[in-house]
């Protein structure tokens, strides 16, 4: 009896809650919802970092100059989804209701985007996603509020397929992450491989808390590829590649995007030598030519994170895109949800960390091959491989 | 490869993430048969003893002196979560004393976050060369290690339990705590050393294990888990039998990853676990699995 | 209490839920209502399960995967009726929770815990490698909501009406039992397993059954949740929601209807109130990290000061 009541209580005084985040009355809002804790952590934290680095950039200029010619100050809320989809949900309804941001950017990891998705459709907000699932923008017809920085998996994994299809690896063996991560990267290559002829002679799982592959590892070895390629990010990317040194594998090692960042190399150790991966421009930006589109920013960016935060990281540069696309749609609509979120599908040629975006009403993701290049990792530096 | 190097290179790396299993399993253990609590946060003394290694040798303490310190601090942690949480509610249920280590364990992971961040850390091995190779199995120096100072706890413990006062103090606390309390044994402060010597343990087998896994603030949780199934596969009341049951729940994944589906590899520990069960309650083991506290 | 008050009471809660539903604007304030009534579902089914058959069960999420894949499952790719669909699930619920229960009840408590704690984690396993039917890790989109005719459960006012329903439902049900012979047999299984025994009463069919119930609201839950969320991937459904699930039965009394649920509240108010407190307490936006750790010390901290849980509060109150 005592306890119904209590329940009846708590769950009264819960209706209390949600205070509004204070901030000026003209202050634009921009929420974010990021995986600072929890198994997508290493990702989100940096996504969080450069989201308060560009906060404070623009509004060290005053703020972003709305369609009323004033400037308003930009206020990010930005919150933890813990990599959990029902936290991602909460705090997706909590941004639209109670803090009444315009656009949401994130999340960090494709489960909780997905998890999310219905509920900004239904509420007509408009999210920019920072993670990678194709499904979080496709169909795009029932994706009208839904747009993501990253690029897709058959992008990244395309430009991976040909680099081997030139250097006549075409006997390959793959291990792949048991998540999200790793299985789609999977389904793309296993596709893109059949279509450019590549032979996949062995085919292996292992899990993100794994502590050893060698198992796994010796049973690609027995298959007898001509490369090895392992789809995943630290540390069981770099537990395998130290495993696979170990094992005395002489094959080159192909990885994914997932270790574009300095904590592959210094988990992996020597053993990182001679790792080639696809990935943004983001790792080799100084050794772009002049003349490329992105090297101005991506320098800008690199440097200013670095000084800040600590080693440049090509996630923190979804974030970086995301919100800058939002902030400027913002620019031109001001807090309508539904001008900014035309604003957003109507941008063109937008110089990006992750790549150039062209939005448009069929592509909410907007990225070419230009988003992706093949980085070698030599001596622990990362080189533009040839 | 022959199907022979095959099998000796499962074996290899099973009995080495054995040994640590082992280890976990014996502060389980411990803990249990002192106490009748089982210490959910027995994995993060594991995380921290690889992280406060981490620390301690980047503030240039040489392996051996950062060894002593972690497992000083750890043990000390141990008995902190002894004073502060569960002296406090002895007496309560075991449900409530179990979702108390359980609170434990998250406030140590977020406090491990706030302090460490998320990135990995890599870790020397204790000593540096190439790996060896014996009967067709490549082995890390490391792995060695690992097995060399399983090897020289277990013993450690041994000799603890058997020949010197306080170790036998604390196993008769073990068989029975009100007949040890008859006798004269200070059962409260037995509780102490139990949490102590636990959190040692978990911290040797972190650091034995980070320079070959690496350090992280949330490895605590899986390693955690397989030690429990490691403690109860050998008995949660009898150390050799956790020391076997880690040793065995190591080959068995290693094995089941090698031969079966890599998929799965984690839920073999719980299959086996349910088959051995169902096994002894039909009666066909001459030993018992995890027996029921009694005292 | 009596049949009356109860009843009495699950009206009252009624009203306030339906007024909630037309009153409340914030989907965020109804989203945590729904979620506090998903995971009660789930919750009373284990305090019924931990309290009365006196078993641990550390793996009760594989059963609200259960639910939530067999529903989403049946109606995105097989296009069935989402109403036959969430029956399915419930069935699937209590019939695996049955075959679970019928060789491991024979174990030792703490064998039993162990091989609950083995099914769910296998459970999370088959979901994650079974890509082509779950959809593997990256999960399954597109699961329809549900509806009766034309009118459709997709907005946050009438989930709640449909996931508060069905809870209230589910007491009122629960009640009837509690009240009936089997109730009576099952406080005398809780009051001494041996005694009952003697008494006649076939304390494993009951513990079964019991077991069996559980598996059921539990999966009746997981099928809510796919159904509101449209969308469901393995991750929610793994080891760290069956610890929270047994914490919130733990939080608010095993052997109690309503315990199980104000257990679930009290996790999600807190941790929605750790997120909004934090903020006003430290400038800094690097807040997150901390929120786990306090998350961690409130909870020892509650069961360090109340070792019973609330349950102990209502007794030495009762």
């Amino acid at each position: 009896m005592i306890r119904m009541i209590l329940t009846l209580a708590l769950t009264a005084w819960g209706l209390a809650w949600g205070p509004v985040v204070a901030g000026a009355q003209d202050a634009y809002k921009v929420g974010a919802i990021f995986s600072i804790t929890g198994p997508g952590s290493s990702l989100g934290i940096p996504e969080r970092d450069t989201a308060l680095m560009l906060e404070a950039n623009i509004n060290a200029k005053g703020g972003i100059k709305g369609p009323d010619g004033k400037l308003h100050p930009l206020k990010m809320v930005i919150y933890d989804d813990a990599s959990d989809e029902t936290k991602a949900v909460l705090a997706a309804k909590k941004l639209i209701d109670e803090d009444k941001v315009t656009a949401i950017v994130g999340t960090t990891l494709s489960g909780t985007s997905l998890a999310i998705l219905d509920t900004v459709q239904k509420a007509e907000v408009p999210l920019v996603s920072c993670a990678a699932a194709i499904k979080i923008v496709e169909p795009v017809a029932e994706r009208k509020w839904v747009f993501k920085t990253p690029q897709s998996d058959y992008l990244i994994v395309g430009v991976l397929v040909d680099y081997l299809k030139s250097k006549g690896l075409t006997k390959v063996g793959w291990l792949n992450v048991d998540y999200a991560f790793g299985q789609l990267g999977w389904i793309e290559f296993e596709k893109a491989a059949q279509k450019a002829g590549l032979t996949i002679v062995a085919n292996e799982k292992f899990g993100q808390k794994d502590v050893d592959m060698t198992a796994q590892l010796t049973r690609v070895k027995a298959a007898n590829p001509q490369a090895v390629i392992i789809w995943s990010i630290p540390p069981s990317a770099s537990v395998a590649t130290k495993n696979y040194a170990d094992l005395g594998l002489k094959m080159p090692l192909f990885q994914s995007h997932g270790v574009g960042n300095k904590t592959f190399i210094q988990l992996a150790g020597p053993a990182s030598n001679g790792v080639t991966f696809p990935a943004g421009k983001l790792l080799v930006a100084e050794q772009l030519p002049d003349g490329d589109a992105q090297k101005a920013v991506l320098l800008a960016y690199a440097r200013e994170f670095e000084a800040k935060y600590g080693p440049r990281n090509t996630f923190g540069g979804h974030a970086w895109d995301a919100v800058q696309i939002v902030t400027k749609a913002m620019e031109r609509a001001g807090t309508d949800r539904a001008g900014v979120r035309s604003a957003i599908e109507g941008t063109r040629n937008f110089v990006g960390i992750t790549g150039v975006f062209d939005f448009s009403a069929s592509d909410h993701n907007g990225l070419d091959r230009r988003a992706a290049t093949v980085i070698q990792i030599l001596d622990g530096q990362w080189r533009k491989a040839k | 490869m022959t199907a022979a190097d095959q099998l000796a290179q499962y074996l290899a790396s099973g009995l080495v993430v054995g040994g640590v299993y082992a280890l976990i399993g014996l502060g389980f253990v411990i803990v249990y048969s002192v106490t009748r609590v089982i210490n959910f946060a027995q994995g993060e003394f594991v995380m921290l003893g690889a992280l406060l290694m981490v620390t301690f040798e980047a503030r240039g303490l040489g392996a051996g002196a950062a060894f002593a310190l972690t497992i000083v601090c750890a043990a000390a942690l141990g008995a902190l979560l002894e004073r502060a949480a569960v002296h406090p509610i002895a007496n309560a249920p075991g449900l409530t004393i179990l979702i108390v280590t359980i609170g434990a364990s998250i406030a140590l992971r977020g406090a491990a976050l706030v302090v460490w961040g998320t990135d990995p850390f890599a870790l020397p091995a204790f000593s540096a060369g190439p790996p060896f190779h014996l009967l067709g199995a490549t082995i890390v120096r490391q792995g060695i290690w690992v097995l060399g100072v399983a090897a020289a706890v277990f013993a450690g413990l041994w000799f603890f339990f058997t020949r010197t006062y306080p170790g036998t103090a604390v196993r008769g606390c073990a068989i029975n705590a009100r007949a040890a309390r008859l006798m004269g044994i200070p059962v409260e402060r037995m509780w102490l050393l139990a949490f102590a010597l636990s959190g040692a343990l978990g911290a040797v087998a972190g650091a034995v294990i980070a320079p070959i896994t690496y350090a992280t603030y949330d490895m605590g949780l899986m390693l955690g888990l397989k030690g429990f199934v490691a403690a109860v596969l050998g008995g949660l009341v009898s150390p050799p039998g956790a020391i076997a049951g880690g040793f065995l729940l190591g080959v068995l994944e290693s094995l089941s990853a090698g031969y079966l589906s890599s998929g799965y590899k984690d839920a073999v520990a719980f299959v086996v676990l349910i088959v051995i069960g169902l096994v002894q309650a039909a009666g066909w083991l001459p030993w018992r699995v995890a027996e029921e506290g009694e005292a | 209490m009596t049949a009356g008050r109860r009843w009495a009471l699950l009206a009252a809660a009624a009203v306030l839920i339906g007024a909630a539903g037309g009153m409340v604007r914030s989907s965020y304030v109804l989203g945590m209502l729904i979620f506090i009534a998903l995971n009660g579902m789930a919750a009373l089914g284990l305090s019924l399960v931990m309290g009365f058959a006196g078993q641990v069960s550390l793996g009760q999420a594989a059963f609200y995967a259960i639910g939530a894949y067999v529903s989403g499952v049946l109606t995105a790719s097989y296009g069935w009726n989402g109403w036959l669909s969430m029956a399915a699930a419930v069935l699937a619920g209590a019939v695996s929770a049955f075959l679970v229960g019928l060789p491991v009840f024979r174990l030792s408590g703490l064998l039993l815990a162990m091989a609950t704690l083995g099914f769910g984690i296998i459970v999370y396993y088959v979901l994650v490698n079974w890509s082509a039917v779950t959809g593997g890790p990256s999960g399954l989109t597109g699961i329809p909501p549900l509806a009766v005719g034309g009118f459709r459960f997709d907005t946050d006012a009438r989930m709640l009406w449909l996931a508060w329903g069905c809870l209230l439902a589910v007491l009122g049900l629960a009640g009837n039992v509690v009240d009936s012979r089997i109730g009576r047999a099952l406080r005398a299984l809780h009051g001494s397993p041996a005694a009952a025994e003697a008494a006649g009463i076939a304390t494993t069919r009951l513990k079964l059954g019991v077991f069996a119930a559980a598996g059921a609201t539990t999966a009746l839950a997981g099928a809510l949740y796919a159904h509101y969320l449209t969308f469901i991937n393995p991750s929610p459904f793994g080891f760290a929601f069956s610890v929270e699930l047994v914490v919130m039965v733990v939080l608010g009394g095993t052997a109690s209807l309503w315990g199980g649920v104000l257990g679930a509240a009290i996790v999600v108010l807190l941790a929605e109130g750790i997120r909004a407190l934090l903020p006003l307490l430290s400038a800094s936006h690097a807040g997150a990290e901390y929120e786990i750790v306090v998350f961690g010390l409130v909870l020892m901290t509650f069961m360090i000061l109340l070792p019973g849980g609330l349950a102990g509060l209502a007794r030495r109150s009762a």
